[in-house]
């Protein structure tokens, strides 16, 4: 296997009035060259911030970031310059993360001269223009700007923006989560055929349960900074084994007609990510939850083969040996 | 044929400015049955809450007119009811749950106060204490302990803030609730819970309830009856089984393609081409034809009308038939 992205214990912690938030709580993960992992896990669960630290766009508070064989949160300011041009990222709100006074071109040609990639204004025409063409932006817009273009177009260029480094790893923080549905699928399958002929490697951030399992070969699911299980998307939507896993796949409403299904509805909501305690973080909601729970956090382990659950209770509960 | 417990008739709903007309809800019907759940599914831009504006009578006039159509609600057309008397039915026979419960509660009132307010306006002569009463009440009935009550919004969640709106839409017990996207703003966990909450509650007040949103998920857990709405006009009705299991109209078809389904696995999906009609500049003929994979020289002419292809079930398409 050639592993891309290796993260290990990885932590973020922001100081509030309060205490401290643990954010990012002690995960580790490994992505391999071409794949995309999934990250999953409803509001307050960390997961964006952990797209973020991953790039190193937020410092970490501990762990390592091994990116290529080099820990990016030990190299230098220079050498981190250099690692983003493989590192990039697309953000969620294409209304916001778009400077409203640059037009398009020089908008998706910014990174280009960042990083000082070309000698002349007609090789940066060239490269604009072919980037625009392969995320299926017309040239007429080239000279347009971001209001004068929908969701799905303006989504057209933050990808655009993102793959014109040619990078090796995307970090895609709820691509289409402000998109209409018949939108999404364009964008959706954009991102996959850039993969599949550039070979990106993505780290794909969402909470919509039915795109992540669409389109990422491994999914991990996050819950209050910790990892609570991971797997490949066929086994953990097959099999799920975290209570939590269980609850978060039997809420999604199907578009079937007459699909009742057998429904977990959780109590409650997920609890304060500030100062929290040795214990299991999903234990308050957890219809198996024993005083252990209570009193220790669980360790990510491996189950079964290549499927990671960090409970305490998984073997009772899936009846394994 | 009995009478519609609520009929919306060729509604037509126009923002007019200066530089532009927006033709936002273009000749809207559905009706509605005591104690029916009907879901209005569409994208952006597709004038579903333009529609439940019209109902209420608060479409923002200006630069929002209704031009043409008709409301009936329990018999009597809401479209020539003076404002006084809509003040009357907003938010006593008729109450809405808004789609951002951050924005639609009031800072500064705890949430008891922002019940008492609407349970005051409609239920007059009561005590202090019975309207405080009344509004511990409703909390608790929304799954939210009545020691929460005098409590701000900023103290509660996501989840229960949503739970707060219900509450507030439900006080005077409402023989039509038009709910707008009430759970987009939520996690799917918190949304199973609000589902099953309104699903409860519709059980046991025989509220009929107008779902609007644009997850064909939660319609097929919730509505009876589902309208498929495309710039401003119904392309598809029926029953939920209609719909899901015998859909007609190819706009239909392609939101269903285009939803990843977590039972198959990840081939690619299949996208709607182009972009979702612009209301300020629709297109000659059929709304959906520039979009349309099945379109025809007559699609780009003249404009279908919906027609019944099966009892109950009505299509707005030329070709539905033979495709």
């Amino acid at each position: 296997m050639d592993t891309l992205l290796e993260i290990k214990d990885l932590k973020k912690y922001f100081p509030t009035p309060k205490g401290l938030l643990h954010a990012v709580d002690g995960i580790s993960f490994q992505v391999e060259r071409g794949e995309t992992l999934g990250i999953v896990g409803e509001s307050g669960c960390g997961k964006s911030t952990l797209g973020r630290v991953c790039l190193h766009l937020l410092d970490s508070t501990g762990g390592q970031i091994i990116f290529e064989g080099k820990d990016v949160t030990q190299v230098s300011k220079h050498e981190l310059h250099e690692l983003r041009r493989d590192m990039q990222m697309i953000f969620q709100d294409p209304y916001s993360s778009l400077n409203p006074r640059m037009n398009v071109s020089s908008i998706i040609g910014e990174p280009l001269l960042i990083h000082k990639m070309c000698s002349s204004k007609e090789e940066f025409a060239k490269r604009v223009k072919e980037t625009m063409d392969v995320v299926g932006l017309a040239p007429r817009t080239a000279y347009l700007y971001p209001h004068e273009l929908d969701g799905g177009r303006r989504q057209r260029i933050g990808i655009a923006r993102a793959i014109i480094m040619d990078p090796k790893l995307i970090v895609c923080d709820e691509p289409v989560s402000a998109l209409d549905v018949s939108i999404q699928a364009q964008i959706l399958n954009l991102l996959q055929e850039l993969q599949r002929e550039r070979k990106l490697t993505y780290m794909f951030v969402t909470h919509n349960l039915s795109v992540v399992k669409h389109i990422s070969n491994n999914i991990a699911v996050l819950y209050l900074g910790t990892m609570a299980e991971k797997a490949s998307s066929q086994d953990l939507f097959a099999n799920p084994l975290h209570p939590y896993t269980k609850a978060l796949l039997s809420a999604i409403p199907i578009a079937k007609a007459g699909a009742k299904r057998e429904r977990i509805i959780l109590k409650g909501e997920i609890t304060s990510p500030i100062n929290v305690e040795d214990r299991c973080r999903f234990a308050p909601r957890c219809l198996y939850a024993t005083e252990l729970c209570a009193s220790q956090n669980p360790v990510l382990e491996e189950v079964m083969p290549n499927h990671f659950v960090a409970c305490h209770h998984v073997r009772e509960i899936n009846n394994l040996k | 044929m009995a009478e519609k417990f609520l009929e919306v008739k060729n509604l037509r709903i126009e923002y007019r400015t200066e530089a532009e007309t927006v033709y936002a809800v273009n000749g809207m019907g559905f009706d509605l049955e005591k104690g029916q759940t009907i879901g209005l599914v569409g994208e952006t831009g597709a004038g579903k809450s333009t529609t439940a504006l019209g109902i209420l009578g608060l479409v923002p006039d200006p630069p929002g007119v209704v031009v043409d159509g008709e409301i009936f609600f329990e018999g009597e057309d809401l479209l020539k009811k003076s404002e006084k008397e809509l003040r009357e039915i907003r938010g006593g026979k008729i109450s809405m749950i808004f789609q951002d419960p951050m924005t639609a509660l009031n800072p500064v009132m705890t949430v008891g106060a922002q019940i008492m307010e609407v349970v005051q306006l409609h239920e007059k002569g009561l005590s202090k204490q019975e309207y405080r009463k009344k509004a511990e009440e409703m909390l608790e009935l929304v799954g939210i302990p009545a020691g929460r009550a005098w409590e701000y919004p900023h103290q509660f969640s996501g989840g229960m803030k949503q739970r707060v709106v219900i509450a507030i839409a439900l006080a005077n017990n409402p023989a039509l609730l038009i709910a707008d996207e009430p759970t987009t703003a939520l996690d799917v966990t918190i949304q199973a819970q609000i589902l099953e909450l309104i699903n409860n509650l519709k059980e046991k007040l025989n509220t009929s309830v107008i779902m609007i949103t644009h997850d064909l998920g939660v319609v097929a857990e919730v509505c009876d009856k589902v309208s498929i709405v495309y710039a401003g006009q119904v392309v598809e009705s029926g029953t939920v089984v209609d719909v899901y299991d015998h859909m007609m109209h190819p706009y239909t078809q392609g939101l269903f393609d285009s939803i990843p389904d977590i039972s198959t696995d990840g081939k690619e999906l299949k996208a709607i081409a182009g972009q979702i009609a612009d209301p300020a500049n629709l297109p000659v003929g059929c709304n959906f034809s520039p979009r349309c994979p099945h379109a025809t020289e007559e699609c780009m002419k003249s404009e279908p009308q919906l027609r019944e292809v099966a009892p109950g079930h009505m299509v707005r398409c030329f070709n539905c038939t033979k495709l």
